[in-house]
């Protein structure tokens, strides 16, 4: 499944609300998109690099990571 | 008539009389002296298109019952002393939750493993106070075999409209006994039934009582999807920490039971009306009371019986009420004296005697009667 | 699968939830929703019973038929559950406390009986919710709340122990393997017969804290770095596998279960 080829990926939500920092997506991120903002909660730094793997999404406790896919042109 | 009377053992009518009153699942763990229970269920519910089944130990038997009346199935399990300790827990469980099933006890003696197969009424304050916290409990108490039946019915059908775990006390001599029972045909008894939801799924919540302080509760699988739990909830099932829906649910749970006292308290008197003293007595005693009162009559001395079927809740009112009057009273009990304390708290502590017998064998009418006799010297 | 397609399996108004900060618990309950969605089960027809401790909760968060239980007994309650209406999909979600403790006898035998229920057993090797004792499932010489010199007690090794009792399907994998976890799920939940998924969870707070392991990400990293396949252990020593996670199917077989035996003895005997 993770081998498939990706779409591309659109944007990455992250509900802060729901988010307690805990570092997961951050760390198993295999290409360093995401970080701590100053609340330390998740943020996206660098969406172009996202290689839609979804382990981000996959691995949040919390559920509060969703990486959406641009819509099929 | 005659088609229809049976000669039946004490359990044995239980398990005819429950699957008249619609269970159809069982679920417990052999004990003597309540096994016969087990067996007859395992035996009759297949037939009926209900299931049995025997658990791993008392405390699943307990759990196993209130999942499948979570699921919209009448339920039972049947037990003695040692099991009915074990059940407490999950009992609790049915009252927090508002699960209807029937526990049976056929009790035997205790502490511990006592004289298994012998009569005691030790677990009359562990019927009342047997699981931890403030909460409500009906508790019958039959006192024949014909009255086995009738009150299995009437024990489902509190359980039913209530939404709360009865508790069916048996003792020993009476699982075992058997009597002439009449079978009544379906439509001469009275079955209740658990009400359905009316309002739509959205709307729904599971928790907040309707008028008569009982919430209206789905089964399973219907539609109308919630959450239950032990914890202290919400109206819509959820666990709550605030104080105001905590004291709420906790004083509606005693009040649901406490506000049809009149109408789920059963009692029967025997030659009462002109009575000056009075026996208490339940269960097998009450039945040997009664003997002792014919004993007493004879001899001259106006003696009658109160002999409540719903030993809790205790009916201060009536039953103070009712003791109104009377020069003395007699409590009959195979234990230390554990309803007498409840007599005391309603009536002048010295004319409340206690005639206790302790020794895993009966009371026999005689010995009540020399313990009267004696009591009014 | 997007998370579009689980959230609304969720009682959103329940969170966050209750979980730690780094804690498995969720990853767990999320692999779960996606196993039923990609089952396309119906969700009134779907019940989750949970213990009690920290995975006792995750019975609360999701818009099921659900009931919060009491310690150690959640598989008794579904017992009942199920042989009442045969057509609910019943999961039963347990800690390593509630499961292999209090409740462990239980397990053994809604094992042994084979009953179609499905059990996650979130194993964080400890009693977080009470504030880090050892359980029977800590491993040995590890340190908890109640083990403050180390653990002298043995853990057992659950999955096989399940397996022999006599479930149809058993698989261990961990937080780390998500895509194993929901297609374990998704096995378990199909098998006619009782299911058995022991989830390697991290708890950061009181056993990653204690043993030094660090926080959530670094018990996840523990778990990626740990495991071992179950066809692999098979040919290595105990000292080989001292400190490994045997991931994989323990048990994958048919045979009779108890409600389907149960149901032909009522068409032999219903005579109403």
């Amino acid at each position: 499944m993770a081998l498939k080829a990706k779409a591309k990926v659109d944007h990455i939500d992250i509900n802060t609300s729901w988010c307690k920092g805990c570092g997961i997506c951050i760390g198993m991120c295999p290409t360093q998109v995401l970080e701590f903002d100053e609340r330390f909660k998740a943020r996206v730094a660098h969406l172009e690099k996202c290689i839609n793997c979804k382990l981000c999404e996959l691995l949040c406790p919390e559920l509060a990571v969703s990486v959406e896919e641009a819509e099929n042109e | 008539m005659s088609k229809n009377v049976r000669l039946m053992q004490g359990n044995e009518a239980l398990v005819e009389a429950a699957i008249m009153a619609g269970v159809r699942f069982f679920a417990g763990y052999p004990i003597t002296p309540s096994s016969e229970i087990a067996e007859g269920f395992s035996k009759k519910l297949p037939r009926v298109g209900g299931k049995f089944i025997q658990m791993e130990d008392e405390i699943a038997s307990m759990a196993a019952t209130i999942g499948a009346s979570i699921a919209g199935v009448k339920s039972v399990t049947a037990t003695s002393g040692p099991g009915f300790s074990l059940k407490q827990e999950n009992l609790g469980f049915g009252i927090m939750a508002e699960v209807p099933c029937l526990v049976v006890n056929v009790q035997r003696m205790g502490p511990s493993t006592g004289r298994p197969t012998k009569p005691s009424q030790g677990d009359i304050m562990q019927t009342r106070w047997g699981t931890h916290g403030d909460h409500p409990i009906v508790v019958l108490y039959p006192t024949t075999v014909p009255e086995v039946f009738k009150y299995t019915i009437e024990a489902i059908n509190i359980s039913e409209r209530l939404r709360t775990p009865v508790i069916f006390l048996m003792d020993e001599t009476l699982g075992h006994m058997r009597e002439k029972v009449l079978l009544p045909e379906p439509d001469e008894i009275k079955v209740v039934n658990r009400k359905f939801p009316k309002v739509g799924k959205e709307d729904y919540l599971p928790y907040k009582p309707a008028d008569d302080d009982v919430p209206v509760i789905a089964p399973f699988g219907k539609g109308y999807r919630y959450h239950i739990t032990g914890l202290h909830h919400n109206y819509k099932g959820y666990p709550t920490t605030q104080p105001e829906e905590v004291e709420e649910l906790t004083k509606r749970l005693l009040r649901k039971v406490e506000r049809v006292l009149d109408d789920i308290f059963i009692l029967n008197t025997y030659m009462y009306d002109d009575a000056e003293y009075v026996l208490y007595a339940y269960g097998i005693t009450a039945r040997i009371a009664k003997e002792a009162v014919n004993i007493l009559r004879e001899e001259g001395l106006k003696i009658g019986l109160l002999n409540p079927i719903t030993i809790w809740p205790f009916h201060e009112d009536k039953i103070e009420g009712l003791l109104g009057g009377k020069k003395k009273v007699f409590v009959v009990e195979l234990n230390s004296g554990q309803m007498k304390g409840e007599i005391e708290r309603i009536y002048p502590r010295k004319d409340v005697i206690g005639i206790n017998k302790l020794n895993a064998e009966l009371i026999n009418p005689y010995e009540i009667a020399d313990h009267v006799r004696e009591g009014l010297r | 699968m997007s998370l579009q397609n689980i959230k609304k399996y969720l009682r959103k108004d329940m969170f966050p939830h209750i979980w730690c900060p780094g804690c498995g618990n969720g990853i767990i309950m999320a692999s779960l929703l996606r196993a039923i969605d990609a089952l396309a089960l119906d969700p009134d027809k779907v019940v989750v019973v949970s213990g009690i401790g920290c995975s006792g909760r995750i019975s609360g968060y999701l818009d099921f038929n659900t009931v919060h239980t009491t310690h150690g007994r959640a598989l008794a309650y579904a017992t009942g559950i199920k042989l009442a209406n045969p057509e609910l999909t019943v999961i039963v979600a347990m800690g390593d406390g509630d499961g292999s403790a209090i409740g462990g006898n239980h397990l053994i035998h809604a094992a042994r009986r084979n009953i179609d229920l499905t059990a996650i057993l979130f194993n964080n090797s400890i009693y977080g919710m009470t504030g880090g004792q050892f359980s029977p499932l800590t491993p040995f010489e590890k340190r908890a709340s109640t083990a403050p010199y180390g653990n002298v007690d043995h853990p057992f090794d659950l999955a096989p122990l399940v397996k022999s009792a006599g479930a149809s399907f058993v698989a261990r994998t961990t937080t780390f393997h998500v895509f194993n976890l929901q297609k374990y799920l998704e096995r378990g939940i199909k098998k006619k017969g009782f299911s058995f998924i022991e989830v390697i969870t991290g708890c950061p707070t009181f056993y990653g804290r204690y043993n030094k392991i660090g926080e959530g990400l670094d018990m996840i990293k523990y778990q990626k770095e740990h495991s071992i396949t179950y066809d692999r252990a098979k040919n290595l020593s105990e000292e080989e596998l001292a400190d490994k996670i045997v991931v994989g199917v323990f048990q994958d077989i048919e045979k009779p279960e108890y409600i389907s035996e149960y149901e032909k003895i009522i068409e032999r005997e219903h005579h109403e």
